[in-house]
Order: structure tokens, then C-alpha cells, then sequence
């Protein structure tokens, strides 16, 4: 199972699934990640974490904690 | 009856702006009852009886987020009679996801399409009257920026809360509609025909908070099972994903982008700024210019002027004559300390009497005359001692002083008359407020002269002086927030903050407060998490703020023999507090309850106007002037009247300065200080000192001065003296680092937290905090070194291993919200 957070920077990834549940499943969904979403990985933070991805055409940003949450293909 | 209209939208999408344009300066700002959610509202320009109600800025209205509860609750239980809806058409995809959750309200909507001129600067086209037609309400579209239509827009919404038209409901995949349509059947008749579809969906989605707002909530597991199979997804994912799928179906035939690889200015300056490389440098400079301007330099003159000049003796005007008054005081002071020198050594004692200038019989004329007798006796060759006090911190200095220095410094103060040069004679003099009442307030009685200018004038200039700092500060952190820098210092610091419980954007506030913990704790209204904010509020004051720099070198003077270990040890022990309490709170139940889930937009950036970055600086600074301005002007003047009334001789009088002993503050001193014998300190002197710290942390350099300087031993010496070990006096300052902090940094604990049992959490687990620590340092570093063992230390044992399993205790981040939301009816 490919999850965004092992994806790379710089390229684009289709959401499959999204796994865990309650307050941060349904903010991830909320902010526009849902299945078969494009996402394009912009950039890793200096400290190495969080990530920040494109997304329905606007910058967000979430931890590698939350992204392994997010399936991807 | 007067027509509510709310405002509901995104973050970062113009609301604020939006309502600012709409009700320009006719606003009413409180909290909605129980949350430190601020609640906004006000009368739409030219409408008498049109109230504009800016809801919180959100993405949804699920039930995980404090905003998002307030939000939904007022939507569901106040019902207004129209939703103005602000989207950004710049993201439209995004911002058009809470749309499709406000038309299913059943109240009727109006949609104001924002950054309209941004959106036709980038080439792409939103077509207004097609995306009115698929959604069923009216749209318009608007710059809340330029101002262009947003009146228009309101005006709509009025007219639809007149008409009353609701939005005939976007329909979902077939299978949720027909689950959708069974449990509306099983909807009382409670629930008016239009709000159906909304408590429908709720229900579908397992919403945990919809229940209460229902007097029967009829069992739909059933219906909800059989779709969650037929689709293979829980019931939520269901909701969201059919909602992004409406919106795909919808937007396709309205919203032309341009180009879709090119990269906006945005993108530009965002690949320099969060580079990975450049990213903490230039952090770590508008970091330094924050602080640099807003604590160091101009800040810290403005606070300055205004503690010292205004509420204090004056200042000059432009700063005319301050440097030549300054250089005259300075050359004074410094030949009449050659001039005692030898004065003093004379044991002369009609002559030191003479020279007394703090006596009340002091006749510059009689001084001179006898100044001039003796200086016929003193030869060049002969030498002088004498002992140094620095004013701020009481540290002695030894200096010798030769007979031509004196020969020099009497020559020198001759020249002034033997009067210490007064600064209104240089420059242009402009008296503060003190010496402008001391004037009026002549013939007034001693006890109103004190309450009026050590009371109220003190408590006053303690809430004012701070003013001009906190203005200056929140001119930058209005800049960083409108210009979308602030999301970037959250997505950078993130890392480090996250693993104490805080917010990438606790830096500022910590970062500030290093130099006064007022605006530091004001700063963190920046942060939106509220479990961040409080606990960011609660910690920021345990590192060493500027006031606190004179006390801290006073224990290193006195007891640590100038130690320079000692003040380093105060940031280490401050940080560390910091990052203790934040792993240590973040796992009880106070704060285990708030989810806070770090998915975060990162808005682009742009320029903010003038206007709204002055409008945020005023806002926030008047709130400091009006909600912590009581409790310090308050706790300043039971403080003065504890200080100077007392008991002499059995009779209740007002007391001089350096009667503190007799004092109620005394008497209260010798009642409490028991408490901290466990700390190495329970001396009444040291209990009051720390109490009169509560009024300024420099305060207890002047209170310990007062009480300590007896006998012919300097302060410093009877300060050692007092403390039993080094050990103590370290459990000492440890004390009156950590514990509460000073009134007016209090007044603006208890502004930030907007309740009164959060204010009293916070300074009660500082205090506490601050209690457990000290002991804890004395008992152990007194048994380590070898001083003996008892009932405390066990104590303090225990209280370590406590701490310990506090610190590592499992915990996990709670999923759901726990809070409970109420909307007043």
C-alpha cells in the first residue's frame, strides 16, 4: 500500500482510500482529499515534516503522520 | 423585529474584510457563552435594522472543530434569516464545499463570489450568472478589498430574507438519496419541512452532536448500514465525496481556468520562502526584525517613554536635551560619589549631614560652605573607599578615589550648586503625569496623595504603558497574518512545537515574551487551535522577561557571588518548563478532549491594505485597555494599600516606604511564610518580596532593598545572609521566575482567556508549577549536597516520580470533540 506520505516530492498522486477515523479522517476529506483527487506533492518542510501538496487547486499543508492515512496510487 | 443576517465562510477568504466593508465601525466584538471563540456582530451601514453576524471562519460544519460547532449551533438553533455566503473565487472548488452544507439549512443563501479582480488578473472566468442557475440562489460578485458590490450584495440578502426562497437541494448519488429520503420520513414533525434534508444528512453521517439539538432521534442504523455497504465507504466519506462530486459536476461548465502549469507571484515567493535551505534563515531574520523593532528598539523606547516619561517624572519632547540632560546627571552623580567618598571617610558627622541631599533640611548653600571648609583639609595624595550601588539590580562596587579626583569632583559640583542637575532645565521638558498631579494635589492628605499617585496613577501607567509595545508588536503580527506569512512560520516550526502540545506559531509568543510577557501573551492570538492558544498562553511567561533581568542578577550578586552560570540557567529553566508543561497538560483532561488536527491551508500571499492591518493593531489593543485594564489597575492599588497601612504601635496608620515590616503586606508575609520553609526560604522578608513582585518582577529588587538594608553590612551581604544555602536562593528565584506573573501580564492572561475559570487554571498551575519546582530544588540539592534528610524530602521524591510518569504516561489524541457548545437563545 502506496500512502502519501512515501510519495514524492514533485509528483502527482490520485487518492485511493483514506484511512483512520473521526476528527482528522473527516478534516482531510473536508479540505477537498477525497477518493480520486489529484495531489501534487509540492514540498517537504525544512525540519523534514509536514508536507505541503496541491489540492483541488490550492496549497495545503499536513503532517506525515495524517498523510500516512491517505492511500494513494 | 430586526433582520439577521450571518456570514459565513472559509478562512483567508476576505470575511473579515467583507463584514468590516459592510458595517464599517459599528461593531459589537464578545465571546460566544463559554468558548474563547470571539463572536462578531454589527448593523449593516444605512440599515438600522439589519444585523450582520460574522460567524467563525470554516471549512465545514462537522462536528470536530470548536468554530465549526459554534458556527452550526447558531445556524441551527438562532436561525438568521439569511446566510451570506463569501467564497474566494480563487479556490473555488474548495470554498464551494461549505456552500453546498449552508443550502441545506433551509434558510435561503445568497453567495458574494470574493477576488473577483484577482481572478480576471490571472486570466480565468467564473461565470456568475450560470454557477447562480445550477446552485439555486443568488450570486453576486464582489472585491470586500476594493469595496466594489459588497453592498449590493448585502441588499440581496436582505431581500431574500424577506422572500423567503430556499434553494431547491442538489441531489446525491441515487442510493444516499434513497437513505437520505427514508430517514427524513422518520423525521418528526418537529422539524420544519426545510431543515429536513440537514438533520437527514446528520443523522446519515453519525453526527455525535446533532442529537442534542432534537427532541427524538428515531434509530436510522439500519438505513445507514445498507448504503455503507452498497457503496463500500463509511456513511461521512459517503456525504463528503457525493458533495466534491456535485461540485466537480457543477464547476466544470462555469469556472475556465487560463493556464493551469504557469506559476503565480504567489508561487514564486512561496518557492524562496519555505525553500528548504533558505526557509529557517530568513525565518530567524524577520524574526530578528520582530523582535528588534518591536521589544529592543522602537518598542522598548515607546514603553520606556511611556512608563518613564508620561507615568513617570517626564520626558523631553522629540528627545531635545535628553542626551546633554543625561550627560550632566551622569557627570554629577559621578564627582558627587568622588565627594562622599571623602566626606564619609571623615567621620565628620555635622559635615555628612550637611551633604545629606535626600534629607529634608538640605541647604545646597550650607553644604558648600562646609564642603568648602573640609576640602582645605583634604591633600592630593590622600585616598578614599567607597562602595558602589547600582540603582536597577543593588550591586556594590568598591572604587578608590584619590585626592585630586576629589579636588576634581568638588570643583564639578560646585558648578551645579550642589543640586543635581533637573532635566527640565535642558531641553524641551514636557513633566509627566505624576509631576504634573504632584502640583495639583499640594495640600491633599498624605493617604489620598498615596492612593492617587502609588495607586491609581501606578496602576494606570501599568496598564497604559504597555500600550504603545503592544501596538507596535500587532502592527507586525497583523503584516505576517495578512500576508499569509504567519501559516508559513506554523508549517516550518511545526516539528518541534508539535511534540510539547504547541503550535508552530507558539514561537512568536515565547519569542516575545523573552523581552515582556504582556505582548507575548497577546501574540497568541495568531494561533487557532484552541488547545494551542491556551496552552501557549499558560507557558509563554516562564521564560525571563525583560523585568525580570534586574532580580535575576540580584540573586546572582548576592548569592552567587556574580555567578555568570545563573542567568543562562534561567532560559534553560524556562524552556524547559515550557516544553514539561506542554507534554505534561496536553495529557490531561483538560485539554486531552480538543482534537487538533494540523491540516492546514496555506493561503497565498498578498499584500494586506493599510487599513486592515491598522484596524486588526487597534481591535486587539483596545481589547488589552478594556479586558485586562480593571484586574491591573485593581490588583496595583490593593497592593499599594497593603504596603503602606499597618499596625505601629498598635494603632493603624499609614505608613513611609521603609516601615514595610509593619505593613498588612508584612503581617500577611509573616502568616504565609511557613508555606515555603519546604523551599529554603520561609523568611517573611522573601514572602513579601514576592508579593510585591506580583506588581512588577522588578519590584522585588527594591522590596528585598528596603527590608534587607539594616545595620552596616550592604543589602547584598544581609540578602546572604538570610538564605541558608545557595541551593535556597536558587529555589528562590526558581519561585518567582516560574510563579504567576506580574498584574498587567495576569490582565492579559485573563483578556486571552476570556473565562475566568481558564484564568484561574493558568495562574493556578503556575503557581503550583512554580510551588513543586523550588521545593523540589532545595529539598534534593540539599540532600545531594549532603545537607540533611526529611519529611519534605521524601516529598519531593515522590513529586519527581509523579512528574516523571506525567511526562511518559501513554496518551492518545482524542477523535472527537468534547466540549460542549451552547447557543444562547
Amino acid at each position: 500500500m502506496q500512502t502519501l506520505k512515501d510519495a514524492k516530492v514533485g509528483s502527482t498522486v490520485a487518492v485511493v482510500k483514506l484511512h483512520g477515523e473521526g476528527a482528522v479522517k473527516r478534516r482531510i476529506m473536508d479540505m477537498g482529499l477525497t477518493k480520486g483527487t489529484q495531489v501534487y506533492i509540492r514540498k517537504v518542510a525544512p525540519l523534514g515534516d509536514p508536507v505541503e501538496v496541491t489540492v483541488r487547486g490550492y496549497e495545503l499543508s499536513l503532517r506525515k503522520a495524517d498523510a500516512e492515512l491517505i492511500e494513494v496510487q | 423585529m430586526a433582520i439577521k443576517i450571518a456570514l459565513a465562510g472559509n478562512p483567508n477568504c476576505g470575511k473579515t474584510t467583507l463584514f468590516n466593508a459592510l458595517t464599517g465601525s459599528n461593531q459589537f466584538v464578545g465571546n460566544w457563552p463559554g468558548v474563547t471563540v470571539e463572536k462578531k456582530e454589527g448593523k449593516l451601514k444605512g440599515h438600522k435594522d439589519v444585523v450582520i453576524m460574522d460567524l467563525p471562519g470554516i471549512y465545514s460544519l462537522s462536528p470536530y472543530t470548536l468554530e465549526e460547532v459554534v458556527a452550526r449551533n447558531y445556524l441551527i438553533g438562532e436561525r438568521p434569516d439569511a446566510i451570506l455566503n463569501i467564497v474566494d473565487g480563487t479556490n473555488l472548488e474548495r470554498n464551494l464545499y461549505l456552500s453546498t452544507q449552508l443550502l441545506e439549512l433551509g434558510i435561503p443563501v445568497v453567495m458574494a463570489v470574493n477576488m473577483m479582480d484577482i481572478v480576471e488578473k490571472n486570466g480565468d472566468k467564473i461565470d456568475i450568472k450560470t454557477l447562480g442557475k445550477k446552485l439555486g440562489c443568488e450570486v453576486v460578485q464582489i472585491s470586500a478589498l476594493k469595496g466594489t458590490g459588497v453592498m449590493d450584495a448585502a441588499e440581496k440578502a436582505v431581500k431574500a430574507a424577506a422572500a423567503k426562497k430556499f434553494a431547491p437541494v442538489h441531489s446525491f448519488h441515487a442510493d444516499v438519496e434513497t437513505a437520505l429520503s427514508q430517514i427524513e420520513a422518520m423525521l418528526g414533525s418537529e422539524i420544519p419541512e426545510e431543515q429536513k434534508r440537514f438533520y437527514a444528512i446528520k443523522l446519515f453521517e453519525r453526527d455525535d452532536k446533532i442529537g442534542s439539538q432534537m427532541k427524538t432521534v428515531p434509530n436510522v442504523e439500519s438505513i445507514i448500514t445498507e448504503a455503507e455497504t452498497s457503496m463500500d465507504d463509511d456513511s461521512e466519506s459517503i456525504i463528503t465525496n457525493e458533495r466534491y462530486n456535485y461540485i466537480s459536476s457543477i464547476i466544470g461548465s462555469c469556472y475556465t481556468k487560463k493556464n493551469k502549469g504557469g506559476m503565480t507571484i504567489s508561487d514564486k515567493i512561496d518557492r524562496i520562502v519555505t525553500n528548504r535551505i533558505l526557509a529557517l534563515p530568513i525565518f530567524a531574520v524577520i524574526m530578528f526584525i520582530v523582535y528588534y523593532v518591536s521589544v529592543t528598539t522602537v518598542g522598548g523606547i515607546a514603553t520606556d517613554w511611556a512608563n518613564d516619561g508620561v507615568f513617570g517624572d517626564g520626558w523631553h519632547l522629540f528627545g531635545i536635551g535628553s542626551a546633554a540632560a543625561e550627560d550632566a546627571d551622569g557627570e554629577y552623580s559621578d564627582a558627587m560619589n568622588a565627594v562622599m567618598a571623602f566626606v564619609e571617610a571623615s567621620g565628620d558627622d555635622a559635615l555628612i549631614e550637611a551633604m545629606d541631599d535626600e534629607s529634608e533640611e538640605y541647604d545646597p548653600e550650607a553644604a558648600q560652605a562646609a564642603l568648602d571648609a573640609f576640602a582645605a583639609t583634604v591633600s592630593e595624595d590622600a585616598t578614599a573607599d567607597y562602595t558602589l550601588e547600582d540603582e536597577e539590580t543593588l550591586a556594590t562596587e568598591d572604587v578608590t578615589y584619590t585626592g585630586a579626583d576629589f579636588a576634581d569632583g568638588v570643583a564639578v559640583v560646585e558648578e551645579y550648586g550642589l543640586e543635581a542637575p533637573d532635566p527640565a532645565d535642558y531641553g524641551v521638558w514636557i513633566p509627566g503625569i505624576p509631576a504634573l498631579l504632584e502640583n495639583v494635589l499640594g495640600g491633599t492628605p498624605d493617604w489620598l496623595h498615596g492612593l492617587i499617585m502609588d495607586g491609581i496613577v501606578a496602576g494606570v501607567g501599568a496598564v497604559l504603558g504597555f500600550v504603545p509595545q503592544i501596538l507596535i508588536l500587532f502592527i507586525f503580527l497583523a503584516f505576517l497574518e495578512g500576508c499569509g506569512y504567519m501559516a508559513r512560520i506554523a508549517f516550518i516550526m511545526d516539528r518541534i512545537f508539535r511534540k510539547f502540545g504547541l503550535s508552530g506559531k507558539s514561537f512568536i509568543p515565547m519569542l516575545i515574551g523573552s523581552g515582556c510577557g504582556i505582548p507575548g501573551i497577546m501574540a497568541s492570538r495568531t494561533i487557532e487551535s484552541d488547545r494551542d492558544r491556551k496552552l501557549t498562553i499558560m507557558t509563554t511567561t516562564f521564560i525571563p522577561c525583560g523585568a525580570k533581568l534586574p532580580f535575576i542578577a540580584m540573586v546572582a550578586g548576592a548569592i552567587f557571588n556574580g555567578a555568570a552560570w545563573v542567568a543562562p540557567s534561567t532560559y534553560f529553566m524556562g524552556i524547559a518548563a515550557i516544553i514539561c508543561s506542554g507534554i505534561i497538560l496536553k495529557k490531561t483532561k483538560l485539554f486531552v478532549g480538543d482534537p487538533a488536527p494540523f491540516v492546514m491551508e496555506l493561503p497565498a500571499y498578498h499584500l494586506p491594505t493599510v487599513g486592515s492591518v491598522l484596524r486588526s493593531m487597534w481591535e486587539r489593543g483596545w481589547s488589552f485597555i478594556k479586558k485586562a485594564g480593571t484586574i491591573i489597575l485593581l490588583s496595583t492599588i490593593v497592593i499599594w494599600f497593603m504596603t503602606y497601612f499597618g499596625w505601629v504601635d498598635g494603632s493603624f496608620v499609614m505608613l513611609a516606604e521603609d516601615q514595610i515590616e509593619y505593613s498588612i503586606l508584612g503581617r500577611f508575609g509573616n502568616l504565609i511564610s511557613w508555606l515555603f520553609a519546604p523551599q529554603g526560604w520561609g523568611n517573611w522578608q522573601a514572602a513579601v518580596a514576592s508579593i510585591t513582585g506580583l506588581v512588577a518582577k522588578e519590584n522585588i529588587v527594591g522590596t528585598l532593598g528596603i527590608l534587607y538594608s539594616t545595620g552596616d553590612a550592604s543589602v547584598y551581604q544581609n540578602i546572604s545572609a538570610a538564605f541558608p544555602s545557595m541551593i535556597a536562593g536558587y529555589s528562590f528565584l526558581a519561585f518567582n521566575l516560574l510563579c504567576a506573573p506580574c498584574f498587567a501580564a495576569m490582565g492579559a492572561i485573563k483578556r486571552e482567556m476570556n473565562s475566568a475559570k481558564w484564568f484561574w487554571t493558568a495562574v493556578g498551575y503556575q503557581c503550583g508549577f512554580a510551588y513543586l519546582v523550588s521545593m523540589c530544588i532545595y529539598q534534593l540539592g540539599t540532600a545531594i549536597t549532603g545537607g540533611g534528610f526529611g519529611i519534605f524530602t521524601i516529598i519531593s521524591v515522590l513529586v519527581v516520580i509523579g512528574f516523571i510518569y506525567l511526562l511518559f504516561r501513554p496518551y492518545k489524541e482524542s477523535t472527537t470533540l468534547k466540549a460542549n457548545v451552547k447557543v444562547a437563545k
